[in-house]
């Protein structure tokens, strides 16, 4: 993006935006661009980057707060929150392996609501937006939420711009919910297990008392590729203080003997290992490969990763069994939306043509999708934020 | 006294009409319109407001009230959406030209799976209802507001509703999978699943704390926990706020987030002991209930962890519960406080900002200084975990004037709430209560983006009006 699109304040988002919306000419909105290649292309002869937009601007580790203007990168807000001896509740992942290199901004995080296995345990990231600034499609700068971690006051309008791909106003600071980073961790792997043994296990663990925070299970290709040893693994984390981690795990061992021979991987194994399904990468995706995250009912995982398989696709699963990774070539596309069911699916990364012209995301009903539009008017009267992104002609 | 905006005359003027239309949409026994048996719908958890409402209509399915919608989009007729009417905020106050749509017969189980931790419920389920649905394997629901026997889960949506054990699992909103909602025009959409981050804009988000102004649930999606091995709390006295408040700093700064830390002032101590008889010591000034979970050996070291942060501000006392009746009397205070202080005051008003929590001290002193301008006692209960302050003001409802002056007083602490860093309402909802409030909060060009998404929902702006917006000028 060239540099005049990329204001080193928040009136300088506004003055662009007020500009493209005076002009009535779309604006491409990202921040350092990490994800640009997901969802539907956008057409724009206009950019704005909030890539300049950077520091910290309030840190309460007492109170459990952070606010961050929107470019600041992942690695620079979790280097701050180190200091404070604390973390990034929901883990998001680091796409680079899927994308090609770059850093990603808290800001596209945050407006694209990813979020990594610690989700299945403690909330996605929307979950942890306490406040935000957003500058809407007329230029008007909208404060949501605030900075303390309990407040209904008024529609909840930080849940509605987080997820929202920068398709309803461009987010210029976040204020996060933050939690101490745990003592210690470790994991307990299982081996060889099927797909339906390996998720009932995941299940068992995660209605156990005792705190999962991460419930994994890779098919032997997948797990191949970031793990020593052979067959199909199945991973439950637990993070918590050191004396917890050895009594929890030696807990879980018990839970889960009757699936199967178990072992405990210590904490720097467990971390790389979280790290690697973080990022996706026990996905093998090679060039012209699309990749899709799946999102269904725990138990459905085993039967979707099938049906993906059986269409020459590959995949792992997350959060219990209930995300999918999914790489393959382009055309499973419509065998991954039928996987999906009645759960959801997102198209992360695909051939320009084709994310012009398919759902990338489930349609919504009629009803629905006429809500949509009228919200969508309503923050973007214009139609200038992202058009296209999420839905065509949108 | 908030002013409401007129009733429609022509909706009044056609109220046999409209009585006799909504009577074909529900069963015979579902409509309510006679003067005697509206008398309950008046008013809800904030009794000071009373609307006596045009008819009430207790639907039984969500097709029913999809037909009752779709009647009162279609005539021009408001509409409150109404659980079990246990708000604080007079989120559920009638106005004279509205139908009450109650969900309390609505109170059905749908679905429980144990192996997605999901279980499904109609909206009159009450919040208690889904925890003893799946104690017996163990698990529960989360979010527990003191109101948990009687709320509703189609309300605790529309509010956001919080509780004492926010801290760690988070308000209603965190613990929300699906949702099946009915449009003022009738249409019925399902929003998520038993599945986690449904693609497309956050509908569930945006329906939750929107206090019944944009649709109406009927069906909840929620999220079931195993419950922890156990849990045990433990009582820390001190001789001042400030060093309470210090106390709880020490605490999060060192990495222990307890499952739920709630703090009282002196006369929440005194109120609670006399009604809950849980041995709360009366010498102190600030009293700290702190709960940790695990086993017994984790609970221990948790416990020992936390009394040492404690120590350098000299807690008065420091009593770890011994007992699982202990640990429940101690909640049982608490969780009473708002009934305490009823005891002892023939009415009260319960607040409910949210400051952050390092400036509790300086909150606490402002608060005292008011209560001495206004001539009104005031205890505090605050969630200090999280930053949920609820000052309960005490007045008498006979006496004149007292119950402007309580209502000022409230309206006072709230923008002291807002000028230091935090929020009007942190559990309660905005309601008829705050609404005059919220440009203490937001700018005029905020409110009216907010709004706008009212509008984009309910164009004619039926569903539960004269709440959470300043009426148009």
């Amino acid at each position: 993006m060239p540099d005049e699109g990329a204001p080193a304040d928040e009136a300088g988002v506004a003055s662009v935006i007020r500009a493209a919306h005076d002009a009535n000419e779309p604006l491409l909105v990202g921040g350092r661009g990490t994800k640009a290649g997901m969802l539907r292309p956008v057409q724009a002869a206009r950019s704005l980057s909030t890539r300049a937009l950077t520091g910290v601007t309030l840190y309460a580790p007492q109170e459990l707060i952070v606010s961050v203007r929107a470019g600041t990168t992942v690695p620079d807000l979790e280097a701050k929150l180190a200091e404070g001896n604390q973390w990034l509740i929901s883990e998001p992942p680091d796409l680079s392996g899927i994308f090609g290199p770059g850093v990603a901004t808290i800001g596209g995080v945050v407006a694209t609501n990813l979020s990594g296995p610690r989700r299945v345990a403690w909330g996605a990231t929307r979950d942890h937006v306490m406040g935000l600034r957003a500058v809407n499609g007329a230029g008007e700068l909208l404060r949501c939420g605030g900075r303390v971690l309990k407040n209904v006051t008024g529609l909840d309008m930080c849940k509605l711009l987080t997820g929202s791909h920068g398709t309803l106003g461009v987010i210029t600071e976040v204020t996060l919910k933050v939690l101490p980073r745990s003592e210690s961790s470790g994991s307990v792997l299982l081996r060889g297990l099927d797909p339906v043994h390996g998720v009932a296990a995941l299940a068992a663990a995660l209605g156990s008392p005792y705190g999962v925070s991460g419930a994994a299970y890779l098919p032997g290709d997948a797990a191949a590729r970031v793990l020593p040893g052979q067959g199909s693994a199945a991973l439950v984390r637990i993070e918590d203080f050191a004396l917890s981690v050895t009594y929890r795990l030696d807990q879980l061992l018990a839970v889960l003997a009757p699936f199967g021979t178990c072992t405990l991987m210590d904490d720097a194994d467990s971390k790389a290992a979280w790290i690697a399904i973080r990022d996706a990468a026990p996905l093998r995706v090679d060039d012209g490969d699309a990749v899709w995250r799946v999102s269904v009912r725990p138990s459905a995982g085993p039967a979707a990763l099938a049906a993906i398989e059986a269409a020459g696709g590959r995949g792992y699963l997350d959060w219990g069994g209930g995300l999918v990774w999914v790489a393959g070539a382009p055309g499973l596309h419509d065998a991954v939306r039928h996987a999906a069911g009645t759960g959801t699916f997102m198209l992360l990364r695909a051939p320009e043509p084709m994310r012009a012209a398919i759902d990338v995301i489930p349609p919504e009903s009629p009803a629905l999708a006429a809500i949509t539009r009228r919200v969508k008017a309503a923050m973007d009267p214009r139609g200038i934020l992202n058009p296209g992104r999420l839905y065509a002609g949108l | 006294m908030i002013a409401q905006p007129a009733p429609k005359q022509d909706v009044m003027a056609r109220r046999d009409e409209i009585v006799a239309a909504l009577g074909k949409l529900v069963s015979p026994t579902g409509l309510i319109h006679e003067a005697l048996r509206l008398k309950p719908y008046e008013t809800d958890g904030l009794p000071a407001y009373r609307q006596t409402p045009l008819a009430v209509v207790l639907p039984e399915t969500t097709e029913q009230v999809a037909a009752v919608l779709r009647y009162c989009s279609q005539n021009g007729v408001r509409v409150i959406p109404r659980g079990a009417g246990t708000s604080l905020a007079g989120g559920a106050l009638p106005m004279a030209d509205s139908v009450v749509v109650g969900l309390m017969r609505m109170n059905r189980i749908l679905d429980i799976e144990y192996a997605d931790r999901v279980a499904t419920v109609q909206a009159g389920v009450t919040n208690i209802g889904i925890t003893q649905a799946v104690a017996g394997q163990g698990f529960f629901y989360a979010p527990d507001p003191s109101s948990q026997l009687a709320c509703m889960i189609g309300g605790n949506v529309g509010m956001n509703s919080g509780g004492a054990h926010c801290l760690k699992y988070g308000v209603t909103a965190n613990n929300l999978l699906g949702l099946r909602i009915v449009t003022i025009e009738g249409e019925i959409i399902d929003l998520g699943g038993a599945h986690l981050d449904a693609a497309g804009y956050d509908w569930l988000g945006l329906m939750t704390g929107s206090e019944g102004m944009l649709a109406m649930v009927t069906e909840v999606t929620v999220r079931i926990l195993r419950a922890p091995e156990g849990a045990r709390a433990m009582l820390v006295a001190f001789d001042a706020n400030e060093t309470a408040g210090r106390a709880v700093d020490a605490i999060i700064s060192s990495g222990i987030i307890p499952v739920a830390l709630e703090y009282m002032d002196r006369p929440a101590i005194h109120a609670c002991e006399a009604f809950a008889h849980a041995n709360y010591p009366l010498d102190a000034e600030a009293l700290l209930i702190i709960e940790v979970e695990g086993s017994v050996a984790e609970q221990d070291d948790l416990l020992a962890r936390i009394a040492a942060l404690c120590q350098p501000f000299a807690p008065l006392s420091l009593r770890v519960s011994q007992s699982a009746e202990e640990s429940l009397a101690i909640w049982k205070g608490r969780k009473g406080a708002f009934g305490a202080v009823g005891r002892i005051s023939p009415d009260y008003l319960c607040m409910d900002g949210t400051i952050p929590t390092g400036q509790l001290p300086f909150v606490l002193r402002r608060i005292g200084e008011m209560s001495d301008d206004y001539g009104l006692k005031v205890a505090n209960i605050f969630h200090a975990g999280d930053g949920n302050l609820h000052p309960l003001i005490m007045f008498d409802a006979n006496l004149d004037g007292d119950f402007a002056r309580a209502e000022k007083f409230g309206a006072d602490i709230l923008r002291l709430c807002v000028e230091v860093g935090g929020c009007l309402t942190g559990e309660h909802g905005v309601g008829v209560e705050k609404r005059d409030l919220m440009p203490v909060q937001f700018t005029a060009i905020e409110l009216d983006q907010q709004r706008r998404i009212k509008s984009a929902f309910d164009a004619e702006w039926l569903l539960n009006p004269g709440k959470v917006f300043p009426l148009a000028a």
